[in-house]
Order: structure tokens, then sequence, then C-alpha cells
């Protein structure tokens, strides 16, 4: 029979944290060999180029429309040489710089896009998703009619309009139409995650407790919503990255002297291509490829471990050891 | 038992883990007698399930099998997996506890009967094949007008009789049954349970019925067996250990069996063993109200209380092998609030 | 009795779409009526005299109120009148003939090629998992989802085109084949054959591998994807422990268990990514110069052709819609569980 035994010691604030820690990357902890991989390598590449981006000024040698030093202006459309290590343009760009300085850009209009679309979707969807009733119809028969169309239409058209208005072509043109164009994703996202939530037990314990909507929402359904959010937002980047490329090559991005942006200087190597110059167009094409699928291996990496069906734990080879007392074999 | 059909000796599977393996079943020995029901008891966790699957391969990735499942004169655990696999069906059947799952909702019930036969019986003709398969689902309840329905068109108690049906229509010597009931409501387990407690008159099959619902046990089987964390605990006729049970965890289990007669509730304290670093000696002696100082140290030997049965507990002895002063009650922490299950 | 639920599925669908198409048209209509700026003087270049935008205005009819506009507006979609451009004066339904015909050869060649690569490597993939097959096929997936149209084209061109000189560069066919090549659907694949003329038929298909394996590669990319997760998924299946007990061949159970219910919902998938697919064929017709809708966007897009972008709009949202209707319609004929 068991005797009264005293409560369990609180564990201290600190040690908390620290065994909460461990408990969420345990996932990332027992994965298959191959997850954590792909993890590590996207979180490698993704953080090099965040350094490119953050620390441009210091990295590059030029700036990103520099195309004279000391008084020389620099040869156009040069082959990769000691002093531009890859190239230059028709405009006497140099590559390599529009390449470090381009990281900037990208990362930055993702991460405002992303930030934007992250604070209208969420909150609509958790909005829609708990209350439900005409404002979650209406909602969601607009999302779904947009979410169905391209995203690049969707882009480009915001990007059009805007481009036309007052607000005029650039960073916070380009923010937008992204912004605009991913919206939907989230609020549907969030909205099917809380309709599941919803309904469990412990959401409708807590109702019958007689807490309010607000503190429902806030504590338990929140927290449970958002922990699906990383893998998607960092997967969402990836895609935002092409998709700000795209519109950059299309002439609805970054203007030349806000900054340098990839797809835009492809879309100037175009022409350059059909004289067999390959060099103002394969090193952007490279970075965009190269910080896509960074992110693309960090987000896939993340699904896989925190995802319970992808999940694959490790397992450890043993050796039976031998049993006191005979066994029988067959003959 | 000398007219058994399969005799599992010295069984052992093992999980791995990125630590130690979990050491699900340790070292458990059966018998199987032909046309016999056996019932296989015990809490969840205890590997009554790894058991049943050990014995017809059907491990996932990562856990291992030792020792001797001797079907036929053959060691099924040294076999090829190949071997063994073709075994499945015409020899040995498995049957699991959601049946609502366990069928392909894009085939039709006659296309998983065609299937399993074809694959084991190849040069069954259709008419062949459609006759067997109506024949055995016609003993199980099924109406020939549904054969070519879809799964999702039944409900759950007529799935499990399917599930049946496939599982014996090749007609094997063993059936394993892996809570088959749990899932379906009282009425439809009372149905299922009849059908399987027929099972040796109709097919001939023996079955190894695990559940841990000691009701049903009483209700079908002939002999049971009771495990506790990965080993077995007692073994016997089921009337014998119902009324006169050996081992203390066999009772404790009875004692907290509800029936008409319950007037308070009572419960086992505590909660089963860690399986990658159990208790030494026996593994129930941290929970046993009988415990002695020798539980603690030294395992249990296999003892027969009376023909027919056998029991791991040294209540029963043997007093030669308990060395001084080990039959005094063990001295253990109070089991806290916390560690109950 | 399968057949009955089948048709009343298909009949409530349809009546599904009707809000949709109806939200998508408002949507178009409301973001370039109430687009800042004055339309005509933009396409006109903003330099026409107030006289002839106003005639223009009359004609489009954009002096009336704006409810009336949009009554109009629905009126004439209905009937199939779409309106023509303002800058070239070029009727919508002839823009669709032709660049939307030119759209359709490319992406129903680039489909076929992700289906074809995608759900081959998508089903390796999930089958042989964490096993040099299944990375090389992912990191193949994810490298190409990761390539932006663009950039992959213009590797091909230089490539198979300037460096290797085998394949044209630009274009849907040689000048003379366009003059030559009899117009009957404008899909110029099918003309040929339809002619029988064969060295049309070599020309055209030449000029569509490059922008068709480039959009298809890219798309590949995503199906590996999906349909890799899905086997994973499918394998993990209670009714694929359930065959395995029944000594079922691995083979079979891999193949006639988990694949095709893998492929279920590659259905879905592949429609869900119709979209994604136009999106990348604006892209692709761009850098190839290919004649298609999506090259015509951007070039009235451009010149601030309002009219002529609603027009495009509308038709990409109706094609949309039907894409998506029809997912549904052959996922019900495959799924028994689906109907309502």
């Amino acid at each position: 029979m068991a005797t009264a035994a005293a409560p369990p010691p609180r564990t201290p604030h600190g040690r908390a944290r620290l065994i909460a820690l461990g408990r969420m990357t345990k996932p990332i902890r027992e994965a298959s060999g191959i997850a954590r991989a792909m993890f590590w390598a996207g979180v490698a590449i993704t953080l090099f180029f965040i350094v490119l981006a953050v620390f441009a000024t210091w990295l590059s040698r030029y700036g990103f429309t520099q195309y004279t030093a000391n008084g020389t202006r620099f040869p156009q459309l040069a082959h990769p040489s000691g002093a531009h290590w890859f190239g230059t343009t028709s405009l006497s760009d140099d590559v390599m710089a529009r390449i470090v300085w381009g990281a900037q850009t990208e990362l930055k209009v993702v991460a405002i896009s992303l930030v934007m679309s992250l604070m209208l979707g969420v909150p609509l969807g958790l909005i829609s998703g708990y209350f439900g009733g005409i404002l979650d119809r209406v909602l969601v028969l607009i999302m779904d009619a947009l979410l169905a169309f391209p995203y690049l239409l969707v882009a480009i058209v915001v990007a059009f309009l805007l481009s036309n208005s007052s607000i005029g072509q650039g960073v916070l043109t380009a923010s937008i139409a992204i912004t605009v164009a991913y919206v939907p994703l989230y609020f549907r996202v969030v909205r099917n995650h809380v309709i599941s939530v919803r309904e469990e037990p412990y959401v409708d314990a807590a109702r019958a407790l007689g807490a309010r909507p607000r503190t429902v929402i806030r504590k338990y359904v929140f927290f449970n919503v958002v922990q699906n959010v990383p893998p998607i937002a960092t997967l969402n980047a990836a895609d935002a990255i092409l998709l700000l490329a795209s519109l950059g090559f299309l002439g609805y991005g970054i203007q030349p002297t806000q900054g340098a942006e990839w797809g835009y200087d492809m879309s100037r190597a175009v022409s350059d291509a059909a004289s067999g110059i390959w060099w103002t167009g394969l090193f952007p094409g490279l970075a965009i490829v190269l910080l896509v699928t960074g992110l693309t291996l960090v987000g896939e990496g993340l699904n896989e471990t925190i995802n319970p069906v992808l999940r694959r734990r490790r397992y450890g080879a043993f050796e039976f050891e031998p049993v006191p007392g005979a066994v029988e074999e067959a003959e | 038992m000398s007219d058994a059909i399969l005799q599992v000796r010295n069984l052992r599977v093992y999980y791995g883990t990125p630590g130690k393996p979990v050491r699900a079943v340790d070292g458990v020995t059966l018998d199987i007698g032909e046309s016999e029901v056996v019932g296989l008891v015990g809490e969840s966790g205890c590997g009554k399930s790894t058991l049943g699957r050990g014995i017809l391969g059907l491990l996932p990735d990562g856990a291992r099998a030792d020792g001797a499942v001797l079907y036929d004169g053959q060691n099924l655990v040294k076999l090829p997996r190949k071997t063994v696999r073709r075994m499945r069906g015409p020899d040995l059947g498995l049957i699991f506890q959601e049946p609502m799952t366990r069928l392909n909702p894009l085939l039709r019930i006659s296309d998983h009967f065609k299937e399993t036969l074809e694959q084991h019986e190849p040069k069954l003709t259709d008419a062949e094949v459609r006759r067997r398969s109506l024949e055995t689902l016609g003993r199980m309840g099924i109406p020939p007008t549904r054969f070519r329905q879809y799964p999702h068109e039944f409900s759950g108690g007529m799935r499990q009789r399917i599930m049946i049906a496939l599982a014996l229509v090749l007609r094997p010597k063993l059936l394993v049954a892996d809570e088959p009931t749990t899932s379906l409501d009282v009425i439809v387990e009372g149905q299922i349970l009849a059908l399987l407690a027929d099972l040796k008159n109709n097919f001939g099959t023996a079955l190894l019925l695990i559940t841990h619902n000691l009701g049903i046990v009483a209700e079908a089987c002939d002999r049971m067996a009771v495990m506790y964390a990965g080993r077995i605990a007692e073994e016997g006729p089921v009337r014998e250990v119902f009324a006169n049970a050996a081992h203390p965890y066999t009772r404790e289990l009875l004692r907290s069996t509800i029936s008409l007669d319950t007037t308070a509730l009572h419960s086992i304290p505590g909660a089963p063993p860690n399986l990658i670093d159990p208790p030494l000696g026996c593994r129930f002696n941290p929970r046993c109200p009988s415990a002695m100082a020798v539980c603690n140290e030294l395992e249990p030997v296999e003892q027969h209380p009376a023909p027919g049965r056998r029991v791991f507990c040294w209540l029963h002895g043997p007093s030669e092998m308990i060395p001084q002063g080990g039959q005094a009650p063990l001295e253990r922490e109070a089991i806290g609030v916390a560690d109950e299950a | 009795m399968r057949g009955t639920s089948l048709r009343t599925y298909l009949i409530t669908r349809l009546a599904l779409v009707i809000p949709m198409v109806f939200i998508l048209l408002t949507l178009v209509f409301l973001l370039l009526r109430v687009a800042p700026g004055n339309p005509i003087q933009a396409a006109l270049g903003g330099h026409a005299p107030p006289g002839l935008v106003h005639h223009i205005e009359h004609r489009l009819g954009f002096d009336k109120p704006l409810l009336t506009q949009y009554w109009d507006y629905l009126w004439n979609i209905m009937r199939g009148h779409f309106g023509s451009t303002t800058t070239d004066n070029r009727p919508i339904s002839q823009i669709i003939e032709q660049n939307g015909a030119a759209t359709l050869e490319l992406t129903v060649f680039a489909m076929l090629v992700a289906i074809i690569v995608g759900v081959f490597v998508g089903l390796l993939a999930g089958r042989f998992r964490d096993t040099p097959l299944d990375v090389g096929g992912r990191l193949f997936g994810i490298l190409m989802y990761a390539t932006p149209p663009f950039f992959l084209g213009l590797l091909a061109q230089l490539v198979f085109g300037v460096w290797l000189g085998w394949l044209p560069v630009a274009g849907q066919a040689s000048p003379l084949t366009e003059a030559l090549l009899q117009t009957h659907t404008n899909i110029y694949f099918i003309d040929a054959i339809w002619d029988g003329n064969w060295g049309a038929l070599w020309d055209v298909t030449q000029h569509l591998i490059l922008p068709g394996m480039t959009l298809g590669l890219i798309t590949a990319g995503v199906f590996i994807r999906l349909t890799r997760i899905n086997v994973i998924r499918t394998l993990r299946d209670d009714y694929i422990e359930a065959a395995r007990a029944r000594g079922i061949a691995e083979h079979r159970v891999v193949f006639h268990h988990a694949f095709k219910n893998a492929l279920v919902p590659v259905i879905t998938i592949v429609g869900l990514n119709v979209a994604t697919l136009l999106g990348g064929a604006v892209l692709t017709e761009t850098t190839f110069n290919w004649p298609g809708i999506g090259h015509a966007l951007v070039t009235y897009l451009e010149n601030r052709d309002y009219a002529a972008v609603q027009g495009i709009i509308v038709i990409y949202a109706l094609v949309v819609v039907a894409v998506s209707v029809l997912v549904d319609f052959v996922n019900a004929f495959v799924d028994p569980r689906i109907r309502y």
C-alpha cells in the first residue's frame, strides 16, 4: 500500500528551462543520421548567407553599384579575374559585389514579408478557426480562391498595382506583394490546425471550467499551433526567395539603385548569354539555388524530426548475452 | 507437452534504442498444443504483443530475436525471412487489434482473398479461389452477396470477422490473436469470442489469445499463461489458475477484476518496471505484497506446484536454493504516489 | 449503387464552383478598377490627349457607375465576351486561342516530364528510405525546386544552344515552319501530326524540348518530395502490416498496396501544382521567348494595358477553378470512400 509521500521538491526555474529545452530538441538529437546531416548542412548554408547579408559592408570589396575605383572605370563584361573574382557586368558592376549585397536584399525583403505574413495570417487563422461562423466562411472562400492562384501571378498583380501608385517600386512594394501572396497559406494552415485542436478534450475541459475565449486561445490553442509554424515558415522563406527573384527577373522587384537583387541581375544576363557570356548569369543563379537549398534543407530537416509520421529513431545495435543453462535446438 | 505444435524455448526479443536495448520479451518458454486455446494475459507493456508477433517473425526494424520457436521440427528464429514469410498463411496466422484499419481501403474483400490464396497456392483456379473464400466467410457469418464490397462498407465487428476469415482461409495450424476484441463493443465481442473459441471444432486450429481481459480468458481458453515484464509468471489450466493462483501477481490481477461481488476497488500499487533496466531477481518484487529478501537478488526458477502447472516464484521454493535469511520479508521504500501508473 | 453516388457527388461539386468563380471574378474586377491611376492614360503612355482618353473610356464603359460596370463585366464573361486589349486592340479570345494553345503545349509536356520523373524518383526514394538512392533522389528534388526556371533555362540555352548548338533556344518553331504550318488547333505539335508534316513535327519538337524539360524538371522537384512522403506514410499503414502477416511477398506489398495507395493523393497533388506550373510557365515563356499567355501577360503589364491584364487574369482564374474541379472528379472516381 502506498504511504503518503511528501510532494516532490520544485525544480529551480533555470533547471526547468534547460529540461524543457532538452525535451524540445530531443527529436533532433534522436533523429536518424540522414535527417540530422541535412538539417545541419542547411543551417550552415543559411548561416553563411546571413553572415554575408549582415556583414556585406565589410565583406564585399566593392559597392553594389560601384563601377569605378581609384578613378578608373571597371572593364565592362570582363572575364573573372584577380581584380574581379566573378567578372563584371555590362554596366561595369562587380558581379561578386552584387552577389554579396544581393544576399542582404534577399534576406531583408523576405524577412519583412515573412513577419508581415505571420502577423496577418496567424491571427486571422486563429480567430477564424476558433470562432467559426460567417466570418470564417467568408474568409475561407476568399483565401481559398487566392490560394488556388499561382503565387507569382498574385505577386505580380499586386506589385504591378502598387508600382503604379504613390508607393512606387521598391523594397516595400516587393514585400507587400510577397506578403499578399502568402497570407492565405498561413491562414489556411493555422485555421486547419486550430480546428483540429479546438475539438481536443483539454480545450473542451478548459471551456467547461469557464475560461474566456481569449485565455483558451492564448494558453492552449496558440502554443499548440505555433509549434507547426517553424518548418512551414522556413520552407515558405525558401519559396519567398524564389518569388522575389522571379519578381526581380520580370522587372517588378527592387530598383537597381536601392540594392542588388539576384533575379534582376539574371534578367540582364539573358541577353549576355547569346554572346556566350556566362558569368553574369551563373553566379547570381547559383546564389539563388544555394540559399533556397539551404533553407529547404533546414525546413525539411525540421519536418522530418518534428513530424511524428516521418520521424525515424536511431536504433542501436546490440548483442544478446548468453543465457546460463542450455537452450534446446532443433535437429 | 508431447503433442505441442509450437514450442517456444527461451525466446528473447529486444528492441534497439540509442542506448541499451529494451528487453520486451526476456526468456519465455511456452507450449501450444494442437487445437488448443491458450490465453496470454498481462498488463499493457508486459511483452505479450511482442511475443505474439515474435512467433510469426513480424518484428519492426531495430528489433531482434534470440532463442527458439520450434514448429514442424524447425526453429523459426533461425530460418531465413523468406521461409518464415511463406509459412504465414498456410501454417501460422495473426489477427490484430484494430480491424478498422487492417484492410486496404482501395481493394474489395474479394481482392484481399484472391491475393492471399494466389500468393500461397498459385495453381488455384478463379472458381476455386472464390469457392474457398466464400466458404470461410460464410462460416464467419458474412454473406456471399457482400463479397465484392469495399472495407468501408462494413462495421468494425464485421471487419474483424473478415480478418479472421482471411487468416483462416488457408487452414493454418496456429492462429495468434492480438487483443482481437479490445476495440469492439461488448456484444460484438461476445460473438467474435464465440467464433474464436470454436476454431478447434471448425478448423482444427490452435489459438493463442493475447489479452489483458481476464474475463475473456475465463470464457474462451483451455490454458492460460500470465506474463509480467517480459517473462512468464505462471501457467496452467484456466480453471485451476483461477481457483488457486500460484503467483502473487496473478492473485493481485484476479483481485483487481470487477464483478458483481465487488464492493471496493482494488489495484496493484506502483507501475510495471522499466524494461531497459529491469529490477534484479524477480521483476515483480517492487510491487509484490509477499516479497522476500531473496526475491530482490535471485531470479526465481521454474516450479511445478501441480501437474500441468508452472510458476516462477520463490514462494514455491525450492528452499535449498534460497540463501540464509532470504526468506525474511523484503525491505523496500514505500511506493510514492508519483510512481503510480 | 456506385454510379448514383458518384453522380450526386459530381453535381454537388459543380455547384460549389459557382461561389468560387464569383469571388475570383469580383476580386479581379475590384483590383483593377479601383487601382490607383487612370488605366487608360497609363495604357496610352500617359500623354494622350484628353479627347482620345474620353473616347476610349466611353467605348470601354469606364464612365458608367461602378456597379453598372460590375454587372456588365459579369454578364459579358458569362456570355464569353472577354473584351479586347487597349494597346493593340486584340480580342482576348484570340489571345486565348493562340497564346493559350502555346502555353497548353508547353505545360502539358512539362507536366508529363514532371510526373514521370517526379513520381518515379519519389517512389524509389520512399521505398528505399535513408539509402544513397533516397538521399540522392531527395537532393536532386531539392536542387531542382531551388532552381528558378530562368536559371535552368539560361544554363540550358548556354550549353545546348550556344556551346553545343544542338537545340534552338527561343520560340515555338522556326519562322519557316510557322509560315508553312496549317493551324488547326494552334498547338503546333498536334497540328504537325494532323497534317502528317514530319519536318515541321521535328522542328516543333526541337523547340519544345528545352523549355519543356526546364519547366518539367523543376516541377518534378516538388513531386519527388510529396510522393516520397506519401510512400513513407503509406508503408506505415496498418493494412500493410496485416498483408505481411498473411505472408504476402514484399514486392507485392510494396507495389500493389503501398505504391498504389500512395499515388491516390498524388492526383490531388498534381492538381494542386497546376498553379505552380502555370507560375513557372510565365517565367519559362519569358526566358525562351515562348509565345504563351504568360509571355503575353508580362508584355501587357509592361505596357500598362489594364484591360488586357484583366482579361488574362480572368482566364487564369477560370482555368484554375476548372482544374480543381477536375481533380476532385478524378479523386472521387479512384477512391471509393469519397462520396458525399
